[in-house]
Formats: C-alpha cells, structure tokens, sequence
C-alpha cells in the first residue's frame, strides 16, 4: 500500500523510514499507531506532514526526533542508525542530530532566554564561554538579540516560541522538527514564526512541520499527509490542489 | 556533562523554590542540631565526670562503710554504718601489712556552723591527717597545710576552702583571722586551692581541714573514734591493685569478717570512672537515638519533597531528556538536589549545634563539648541522609519516557 520508491530530489538522505510500525500494548488491546511508513526526506528539504488528530502523525514525529523507537522497521537519521539505540544513545542522538520546537514552547520559567537556549548545549559538554557566545548568536537569528536576559514571563508568545527555534538552532542540528510550532500563538505570532521558519529553509535548514492545518502546511514545500497510520499523499506544498486535498480529507475525517 | 554543570541545574532548582527548599531543609536541620547536641552533652557530662573524679587525687583507693545487715535483719544503705574506725587506718599504715600504700588520710566530717567575726556558713568539716593533702592531690594556695606538730598537739589550726574563704571573708585575705566553730576558736593558717571541677555544684571547695586530733577533742567531730572515709593512696599506678588487696584482706581480717559479708567497700577512681561514665553513655545513647529518629523523619521529608518535586517537574524532565539530557544526567540531578539540601540543612544543624554549645552550659549548667570530627560526622550523615532520601526519587525522574513527560499539561 504504500509507494515502495520514492521519485525525490537527489541530495543527502536525513531522514530514511523504511517498514517503520509502531504498536502500542495497552494490555487490553493493541494500537497499531503506525502501519508501516517509508519515507525519505533530503538535506534542505521543508517537509509538513499533516492528518487529523489519531492519524498518527505524533507517533510520527516521536520516532522522528527519537523520543520514541519504532516496533519494527528500519531508521536513519543522518544516515546513522537508529532503530536500536537504547536511552542514553538516543539522548546523544536528540542532542546532536535534532532541534525540538514545541507546541507549548516547552522554555524552563526560571531560566532567562540565553540560559534556555544553551542546555542543549550543556548537554553536549560543551565549554561554558563557547555556549553563552553560541546562544547569544542563535538568539541574535531569532532577531531577539535585545531581549537574552528577559525572562519566558516578560516574554510574548511569539518571542517565547523564537527563543525555542533559537535554542532549536543552537546545537546545528540535521532537522529542526517543529510540532505545532504556532498552535499556542495568535495569528500575527504565527505569521511571525512561520516567516522565521521560512528564512531559515532558505538559508538551507532542513525542517520537519508537524500541524493539523492545512495554513500552515501550506508553507512547506512538501506535503505528506498520514491517515490511519499510513502515508497517504506525498505532494508539492506550493500546488494549489493540495489545498483541496487537505479540506477533503479533514470533511471525510469528520464524518 | 560535566558534574558542576549539573550541580549548578540542581542549586538552581533549589534557589527558585526557596520556601519549599527551607521547609524540606528544616527536618535535617533539627535532627543534626539534636544529634550534635546530645553527642556534646554526653561528652561535655563524661569529660566534668572525670575531671571531678581525677580532681579526687591520683593512684587513690577510697575505703567506704559498707552496707551491714544487723541481726534483725535490717539491711542499712551504703555508708550508712560507722564500721570504720581511725585504728583501721592506722592499721594500714604498717609497712608490713601494705607495703605498697603510701600514704592514708582517715577522714571524720560533720557539717558545722562557722563564724568569723559577725558572718556565718555552714560548711563541712573535715578532720584528717597531715598526709590528707597529699592524698587528695591538694594544695594550698595561701598560708600552708597543718603540720605533724599541730596534729599531734591537737593545734587550733584550720585550712580552708576558697569558697568557704569567700563566704566568710567576702573575698579578702583570710591567712590569720579567727573562725569560730562550735564556740571553739581556730587560726586560719592556709587556704587550699580550687580543684578547678568544671562542675559548680562540687563541695570540694567549701570546705574546712583541721587536725583529726583537734576534730576529736574539741569540735566533737569522730569522737567516737569512727571515721567516715579512708583515703589510701597506692606507691604508683601499678600498685594500685595490689594495695587495693591489702587493704582489703588487713581490713576483713580486722573486722573479722569474709568477703561476703565485708562491712566495707574499697573503690578506686577507675571504678568511679567506669561507673560513671556507663551512665552518661546510656543517656548519651538514648538521646542520640532519639536524635536520629528524628533525623531519620527529616530525611524522609526530603524524600517526600524530592518526590513531589520529580513529579511537579515531569515536563521539566522530559524538555531536558528531549534536549539531550541522559537518564543518568536527570539522576545525578535530582540525587545532587537532595544531597545539596541536606548539606545546607547539615551544615545549619552544625551552626545551631555550636550556638547551643555556647549558649547552652549558661542555661542548664552543663557543659556541652563539641569536636570538629563529630561535626565532620554528622556532616557525612547529612549527606548519606542525601543520598539515601535522593535515590528513589532521582530514578523515577531518570526512568520517565520523554513522550510521557512532553505530554503532560
């Protein structure tokens, strides 16, 4: 049921699914999340993968940052291995491969803005005037040079969700994955982070979307779009028919 | 990353909730404060035990009456019968029979009224030999101690204690003056230093010192000829135990009695010691384990707390695992949070220990002795306390699946 090639752009393979189920054992039933994925997404590549909530597409994006491992299948992530890593080689991997930006912007309160975007970097083991001068410039990307000792409270949603990507940035990672980086924001704060998005796919970012809107998908220059645990489209974001595609199946998903 | 790295995450947490931070500290901070406290109660009792007892004089055996049971069979208490006799000591004074005492000091007391001039103290009064200062270990500070010559002649001579001089002469110089004791006039002719007892309640320096001779035949005091106390002193401490035998085969024989029934008792100042000091190791024990119950509730407190703080911080723990952070980074973290809060509540109960330790002997008038190694002790049970409360806790955060924790609102 699903495509067993791909026709995609030559370039370096970030991201390579092949067979990848995930099923969850909830003691009285089964979950199958994922019913086998192959996908491969190249260096400089936007992608949005978009589905209705239970299609799978955050089982999707777990396996794809490697906060969760698949129960069969194979996946490499910059071309490494990954399938059976245990927790601590995937912490290594999230740290060095990965930039998490997160639906609820996911910023320690009591730490200021700097401070948030160099753990990543603490993490690494890196030396501590390299991550403050790291952190400085990834915020200075951001456009929030001014604001790197405000705290996540004096902070607007936008700002907030910035100081995320920044810290997204930090550690020049393979993939920034992005999980519904505006569902928090209002509609200015969107514009605003999608923009920022778009600059740094420009500037040859590779960039993961996760999103159930079709707006925002619209962004990407790809779209895959996964219903009941299987990819289901793979399209151009830039044509006009996906649009339509994407209302349809958000109708036929609400019947 | 680097251990500070993750000290520094773990102080952090501990600045940002401060309130909760003191309140978990509060526990260990009590239960060190106690324990360091009674472990210097205990030693600042048993050092004032043994500085009285070895103030008593030195290689000293201290003959007793002992308990009699008469024909009726009333059983009197310790020291309560009149057994011992000034012949006794005598007695004990030939070479023969205990060559390795040296010196013996028979000692009558009896608690009199003393006057000098318009001023009057009730204070004991002891009649001995001239040999009682030697025995005793105790000197004169001014003046001199009575003679041979004056306890064979019975003198009118008296040496006192620096209390007593106080009391009586309000502090001035008492060498010379007259005291008056049962309307018997006596010189002054000495006073005796202060033992210098850590403990304020010790009579050893409100005393009076006369010849036994002028006790008996003009103060009424042993004049039946009865001593209450023999003080014998051995040659050296390896001969202690062997006039301790002497003394008491001379003395059973003399009273003709077996051992079973001796109306006698001979104790030494080790003895005393032992006793003594198995008493306030008893209290000792028993007030350091009450201590360390509470020591014990305060670190279950950190427990609670480190547990309440792991789950309050469930997406805390699962940004930071998504950052990068191993299960082994989150341990160390919250293990170091615990063990930094028991350091600070160790190190408070230290401060407090000490302050009690100042402010303390003033209130209850006693001493408090406090070591740097018991403080170093309990220092290290502050952090085992860390450890042992911080462990459970930490790898729950450490064993929390990212996913999980993300998820969590």
């Amino acid at each position: 049921m699903i495509p067993a090639t791909l026709d995609l752009p030559a370039g370096r393979a970030i991201v390579e699914l092949d067979g990848v189920t995930k099923t969850y054992d909830t003691g009285a039933m089964k979950v199958h999340a994922l019913r086998g994925v192959t996908l491969r997404i190249d260096q400089g590549e936007y992608v949005a993968i978009i589905g209705p909530s239970g299609s799978g597409k955050s089982t999707l994006m777990h396996i794809l940052g490697c906060l969760d491992v698949a129960s069969s299948g194979r996946y490499l992530l910059d071309g490494a291995a990954v399938e059976d890593l245990d927790e601590t080689d995937l912490a290594q991997v999230r740290n060095e491969r990965v930039g998490f930006v997160f639906q609820q912007f996911h910023l320690l309160p009591s730490l200021s803005a700097w401070r948030n975007v160099e753990l990543p970097l603490c993490y690494a083991g890196v030396g501590r005037a390299e991550r403050k001068q790291r952190a400085l410039q990834a915020l200075d990307r951001v456009g929030l040079g001014d604001r790197v000792n405000h705290r996540p409270n004096e902070m607007s949603g936008g700002q907030q969700q910035r100081v995320a990507i920044a810290r997204a940035l930090v550690t020049d990672p393979a993939m920034i994955l992005a999980d519904e980086p505006t569902g928090n924001l209002d509609s200015h704060s969107s514009t605003d982070v999608m923009a920022l998005l778009s600059e740094l796919h420009q500037s040859g970012r590779t960039i993961v979307l996760i999103t159930h809107e079709a707006d925002v998908a619209r962004a990407a220059e790809r779209v895959i779009q996964v219903r009941d645990g299987v990819i289901v489209d793979d399209h151009d974001g830039r044509d006009d028919a996906l649009l339509a595609v994407a209302k349809n199946s958000k109708a036929g998903a609400s019947v | 990353m680097r251990l500070t790295e993750t000290l520094r995450i773990a102080l952090d947490a501990i600045r940002t909730h401060r309130l909760r931070s003191l309140l978990t500290v509060l526990g260990i901070w009590i239960g060190i404060a106690s324990v360091v406290l009674t472990v210097g109660l205990g030693q600042g009792a048993s050092a004032s035990v043994k500085s009285e007892i070895s103030a008593l004089g030195s290689n000293l055996l201290i003959i007793s009456p002992g308990s009699t049971t008469s024909t009726s069979g009333v059983r009197g208490g310790f020291g309560s019968a009149t057994t011992l006799t000034f012949d006794d000591a005598t007695a004990l004074q030939d070479k023969d029979v205990a060559p390795d005492i040296s010196a013996v000091a028979p000692v009558a007391s009896s608690s009199e009224v003393l006057t000098a001039g318009t001023t009057t103290w009730t204070s004991t009064v002891v009649g001995s030999t001239p040999q009682w200062a030697n025995v005793r270990s105790r000197t004169v500070s001014s003046g001199r101690f009575f003679t041979e010559d004056e306890y064979n002649s019975g003198a009118r001579v008296a040496v006192l204690g620096e209390e007593t001089v106080s009391e009586l002469f309000s502090g001035g110089s008492a060498v010379g003056q007259t005291i008056s004791v049962n309307g018997t006039d006596l010189t002054v002719i000495g006073v005796l230093a202060s033992t210098g007892s850590t403990s304020g309640t010790s009579d050893e320096d409100d005393t009076v010192v006369v010849p036994y001779t002028t006790g008996q035949q003009r103060l009424g005091i042993g004049s039946t000829g009865s001593v209450s106390t023999i003080y014998l002193q051995a040659k050296d401490s390896d001969a202690l135990s062997a006039a301790y035998q002497e003394a008491n085969a001379a003395l059973l024989t003399r009273h003709d009695v077996t051992s079973d029934d001796a109306d006698f008792s001979i104790t030494s100042q080790q003895s005393l010691l032992t006793a003594a000091t198995s008493t306030s190791k008893t209290l000792t024990i028993l007030l350091g384990g009450i201590a360390a119950i509470s020591l014990l509730v305060g670190g279950i407190g950190v427990m609670n707390i480190m547990l309440v703080s792991v789950s309050e911080r469930v997406r805390e723990i699962g940004l930071r695992k998504a950052l990068g952070a191993t299960p082994r980074v989150i341990r160390s973290q919250f293990l170091l949070e615990a063990i930094a809060l028991s350091v600070v509540g160790g190190l408070l109960g230290i401060g407090v220990g000490w302050l009690g330790a100042v402010v303390l002997p003033k209130l209850i008038n006693q001493p408090v002795t406090l070591s740097a190694w018991a403080s170093a002790g309990a220092l290290f049970v502050a952090i085992g306390v860390g450890i042992v409360a911080g462990v459970y806790p930490a790898g729950r955060a450490a064993r929390l699946a990212p996913i999980d924790a993300l998820r969590s609102e």
